[in-house]
């Protein structure tokens, strides 16, 4: 959970084959997320967000970056779990959906991976139905499990709150 | 490229362009000099650079048409139809041309003699053929054919002779003698072109572009003095200036932020200069962004035209606010979605001419397209007086295609069926033809204008003609905005919608008043509404920030002919801002029109006063529907009623029950209906619930969906199933002809048609057999005019007895309790007899009877009670207490006897 930069331009990469590709690993509470490296924009740390009146619960509000206007989405009540305390620290990573620029808050932001596609499974059917909505699959890592975000998946959630 | 090469395309293409706009003008102005001198200088023009240029082929085709052209301005030819469809159709050939030198810097092979020879017939005064069926006229034998016709004629030199002297010229340097000297013995068609042309060729470039402008400023000295006013820039280069002057202006303004901090600084004045100068600044650059939309249209006059002719209809082109601007970007992008709705409204909207008049329209049918500004918006109005959506058609191809089901589409309004067309793959059209109709134009139309964060509205009727209104922000525009606060919130109003800044506070002359629970501001002797920001956006106020005592502001605004106050805490100043839409996720809060980033670097919502003044059209409404409300309640029992109407029991006549009855409307999957002794049941908010048919022998389908009527009385609820619900009604129960079914309190005409009027207790006790403690006989008692009071705790049953005994002839008023009972004796109402329930919360009906026995102006009236205790003790206390008559609760039949032997007495 480093607060640097991110790290992938110092890393040597690897040619992104159809066997291993990139991700950006994130924490929410105990899980390790992966982001696809080429959706993602920038890593923040704390940022001051202006709230949105009226906007769905899971918008946490927007920020100014380098003069975009982003919005800024908790991804903590997207998957259904609680807030963290109001002082804890949070990174956000920022994403491009259809246009638009959407910074994701997370508990933390991990290193860059590379994965192999033999080590990609799809869901245990222990996961959580929320998490399942987002997501395409999981990855085996050494010690731990990966689950991949599908990003347009988890800002669709406007659909998912008017049903 | 060549530079010259692509100077010319663009010059030739701008002028093509603005030629398809005059010639269809000319056509409807076919006297118009102006018009024709204009047209004619253009194709002149034309014909001039190609010749410079050497390219044969090109000028060859330009040279006929402005043969054409020149025997009409000479008035020896008249503007017909043909003419200018030929004339039009040589202009078509040029373009294609065009496009082929463009990508390959060379002209096409081939010639185009099949047009000219045509072209030259047209000159003549000659029948024109139609065109040769291959379009292109590449084939070997065209040539010789066409060199026929040409040779025929005195003077004249064969095409290919032209076409070598004018290749061989291109070669030669300043010899202008070369090309004069071989074309001398073609006689009037050369001559026709004014003295002034020398085909300079290439070398003498900057000559030639000068000779160039020298000719057309014979025909029109303003004309150069114009061309030379303008210049051609890059549009990358215009992008990068909008950019970096929105940076400028951004970092202008937290200067002048920091400034406003230091009050008395040297930077101050400088910094004045300096705000000055960049506003001036973004002011022209915006201007370099914005086109007129006349621009986007421009085309649209060819298009109408060449579809009205190809399809045989009349119609007519109107467009009104060409000169409205707006970005160039967003004029990019709603250019193709407008001439797909035009080209819709042409070949799906306007009717034939003989279909017009046989419905007594005008023959020619009218588009109309009206752009104009309207609260930081641009709107674009396309509408025909065509015939106007068919929601019919519409529905049913919807079903059919799945997109709704039979049912639901029943729901839908007019507005909801229309909307359908801005489904993908969605077309009515019975035939596909090739402008339209294969159903994949509206979406990508609603797609694109919402991409720019636009709307599209339609409105539409049958026989009348339909309305397209487009919406779209200005956005990339920096506009003045109000910077306000409300619990430590700061947003945005756009200046163009305030009209003015209240103080309120409790000692100023402005006060906030409330009526009637709304808060309201007398201004200028008039009372507006105001709307609290905080209220509106469910804002929360921070502890210690109360605002009780302190003033408030009230920003006026306007919208439309609506004037509104909006309630705020604070109001900062004015600030030029960059609009940026919302994103999409956040698009569908209407409060917001947009957000924006301050010179502090923070983001800020803008406010659209549109959105709010809505939200307080609502809080209005509601308020006045409350009042109705409480206005019905104590209005039971008077004349229309609200009735259900529905079918059931297969049976084709409409059957009514009164509403007030129907607890709920309900549709039941028949997969989870369970029997128990035979009986059909469903679970329904956690108990068992009997579902009765309407027709004892009809067998319950296993699957599906029926719709169900629930009725409910305290805790216990029964189904009737129907087999479909039509309509709700405001109608009197007019019972007219007797029932033979005991299901049936009668029939009645409602709404129009015969319908009969079920009898909700009937299938209640088929329910539950104690629900009522009786059968279903009743008779029908003709006591007309007499007034009876119920008396009776539960809403379910004054609002079953109220109708039976309306249909009986008595005129009902229906009360809750004893004391509301007593109320109206004290009211001074007076009725032929009361009826009233015993077991009651608060007064019971003996004490009400002892009340009103003693001595009110009711003493005489006869009580009658309704108990579903009937025991002796009972009936001795009744009689004791002064009831008239005891009746077991829902003895039908026994009330209504007793009632007209009371009331008849």
């Amino acid at each position: 959970m480093s607060k640097s930069t991110l790290p992938a331009t110092t890393k040597n990469r690897l040619p992104v084959t159809a066997e291993a590709r990139q991700f950006v690993s994130i924490t929410i509470g105990k899980q390790s997320f992966g982001i696809p490296v080429l959706l993602v924009h920038d890593v923040l740390g704390p940022q001051r967000i202006t709230r949105i009146p009226l906007a769905p619960k899971e918008v946490a509000g927007s920020l100014n970056l380098r003069g975009r206007i982003v919005t800024a989405i908790q991804v903590r009540r997207r998957l259904g779990l609680d807030a963290l305390p109001a002082d804890a620290e949070t990174m956000s990573v920022v994403v491009e959906h259809q246009g638009e620029l959407y910074s994701l808050i997370v508990d933390g932001v991990g290193e860059v991976l590379t994965l192999n596609d033999h080590d990609f499974e799809s869901h245990p059917p222990t996961m959580s139905t929320r998490v399942r909505e987002v997501s395409n699959g999981i990855y085996r890592l050494k010690d731990a499990l990966l689950v991949v975000l599908d990003v347009p998946s988890l800002l669709d959630f406007v659909r998912v709150e008017a049903a | 490229m060549d530079e010259l090469l692509s100077e010319f395309l663009t010059e030739t293409t701008e002028s093509l362009s603005a030629l398809d706009v005059e010639l269809v003008r000319l056509e409807q102005n076919p006297n118009d000099q102006g018009l024709l001198s204009n047209i004619f200088r253009l194709v002149h023009t034309i014909k001039g650079t190609c010749g410079f240029l050497g390219l044969p082929r090109l000028e060859a085709v330009a040279h006929a048409s402005e043969n054409v052209l020149g025997k009409v301005r000479d008035g020896e030819l008249e503007v017909t139809p043909t003419a200018i469809t030929l004339v039009l159709e040589s202009l078509d050939c040029i373009k294609s041309l065009l496009a082929t030198l463009e990508a390959t810097e060379a002209e096409p092979e081939g010639d185009d003699a099949d047009l000219i020879a045509r072209l030259n017939l047209l000159a003549e005064g000659n029948a024109v053929p139609d065109a040769a069926p291959e379009a292109e006229p590449d084939l070997d034998d065209a040539l010789p054919l066409g060199s026929d016709v040409i040779g025929t004629r005195p003077g004249e030199v064969p095409l290919d002779e032209l076409d070598r002297i004018f290749q061989e010229t291109e070669v030669d340097s300043d010899d202008t003698a070369a090309p004069e000297a071989a074309p001398a013995p073609v006689a009037e068609p050369v001559q026709a072109q004014t003295p002034a042309q020398t085909p300079a060729p290439a070398p003498s470039k900057a000559v030639a572009v000068a000779a160039e402008a020298g000719v057309p400023a014979e025909d029109g000295p303003r004309e150069s003095a114009v061309a030379a006013q303008t210049i051609r820039v890059n549009v990358d280069l215009l992008e990068n200036l909008m950019t970096m002057v929105s940076e400028l202006v951004l970092t202008r303004n937290q200067l002048l932020q920091i400034a406003r901090r230091e009050k008395d600084s040297e930077f101050t004045v400088p910094l004045q200069r300096l705000s000055q100068v960049t506003s001036e600044l973004q002011e022209g650059v915006m201007k370099t962004r914005m086109q007129p939309i006349g621009n986007a249209w421009s085309k649209l006059p060819r298009i109408v035209r060449d579809l009205a002719q190809e399809l045989s209809k009349k119609i007519d082109l109107v467009m009104l606010g060409a000169d409205t601007e707006l970005d160039r970007q967003v004029l990019e992008l709603i250019k193709d979605p407008l001439t797909h709705m035009v080209r819709n409204s042409a070949d799906h909207g306007i009717e034939t001419p003989d279909a017009r008049s046989a419905i007594g329209k005008a023959e020619n049918g009218r588009i109309t397209l009206n752009a104009y500004h309207e609260g930081g918006h641009i709107l674009i109005e396309i509408s025909d007086d065509g015939r106007g959506l068919d929601s019919a058609k519409i529905k049913t191809k919807a079903i059919t295609n799945g997109l709704v089901s039979e049912l639901e589409a029943e729901a839908l309004t007019e507005q909801q069926i229309q909307q359908f067309i801005f489904r993908a793959g969605f077309s009515t059209a019975a035939v596909v033809t090739s402008v339209s109709g294969r159903g994949v134009g509206m979406d990508v139309v609603r797609t694109n204008i919402e991409k720019i964060g636009g709307t599209i509205e339609l409105q539409s009727k049958l026989g009348r003609g339909s309305k397209f209104i487009i919406k779209i922000p200005l956005t990339l525009a920096i506009v003045s905005a109000l910077i306000v606060e409300a619990c430590g919130e700061r947003f945005a109003i756009p200046q163009l919608s305030v009209i003015e800044l209240v103080r309120a506070s409790a000692d100023s002359e402005h006060r906030i008043e409330e009526v009637q629970g709304t808060p309201v501001l007398r201004l200028r002797n008039r009372l507006m509404p105001l709307v609290s920001l905080e209220r509106l956006l469910n804002l929360e106020r921070r502890e210690g920030d109360e605002r009780s005592g302190k003033e408030t502001f009230i920003v006026v605004a306007q919208v439309g002919t609506y004037t509104f106050g909006i309630l705020v805490d604070r109001v900062f100043d004015t600030e030029e801002i960059v609009v940026k839409p919302v994103a999409p996720i956040l698009r569908h809060i209407a409060m917001f029109s947009g957000n924006t980033i301050l010179g502090d670097g923070s983001v800020i919502m803008i406010l659209d006063p549109n959105g709010i003044a809505q939200a307080t059209g609502e809080i209005a409404v509601t308020d006045a529907a409350g009042a109705e409300e409480a206005a019905d309640h104590r209005a039971i029992g008077v004349s229309t009623v609200s009735l259900l109407l529905f079918r059931g029991g297969g049976d084709p006549t409409p059957k009514a029950v009164p509403l007030s009855l129907v607890a709920r409307l309900e549709e039941i999957d028949l997969a989870a209906v369970e029997y128990s002794e035979g009986h059909p049941l469903v679970q329904y908010r956690g108990q068992l619930m009997p579902l009765i048919p309407m027709d004892e022998n009809l067998k319950l389908k296993r699957e599906g969906r029926q719709p169900v009527l629930v009725f409910t009385d305290n805790s216990r609820s029964m189904g009737l199933i129907v087999d479909e619900i039509v309509d709700i009604v405001e109608d009197r129960i007019n019972v007219e002809v007797r029932p033979e079914s005991a299901a049936l309190m009668g029939s009645a005409v409602i709404a129009g048609k015969a319908t009969e009027v079920i009898d909700a207790g009937y299938y209640l006790t088929k329910a539950f057999g104690d629900w009522f403690d009786h059968s279903s006989d009743e008779s029908l008692a003709v006591n007309r005019g007499r007034r009876v009071l119920v008396v009776d705790d539960s809403a379910f049953f004054r609002n079953l007895l109220t109708p039976l005994l309306s249909v009986a002839g008595y005129e009902v008023t229906a009360v809750e309790g004893g004391e509301q009972a007593l109320a109206l004796c004290e009211r001074g109402d007076s009725f032929d007899a009361i009826i009233s329930d015993i077991e009651m919360p608060g007064m019971n009906g003996f004490q009400l009877a002892e009340a009103v026995r003693a001595g009110t102006r009711w003493a005489d009236v006869p009580i009658v009670a309704l108990s579903s205790h009937t025991t002796s003790d009972d009936l001795e206390r009744g009689r004791l207490v002064g009831f008239t008559d005891y009746v077991a609760k829902l003895d039908r039949e026994a009330l209504l006897e007793t009632l007209a032997q009371t009331v008849g007495a």
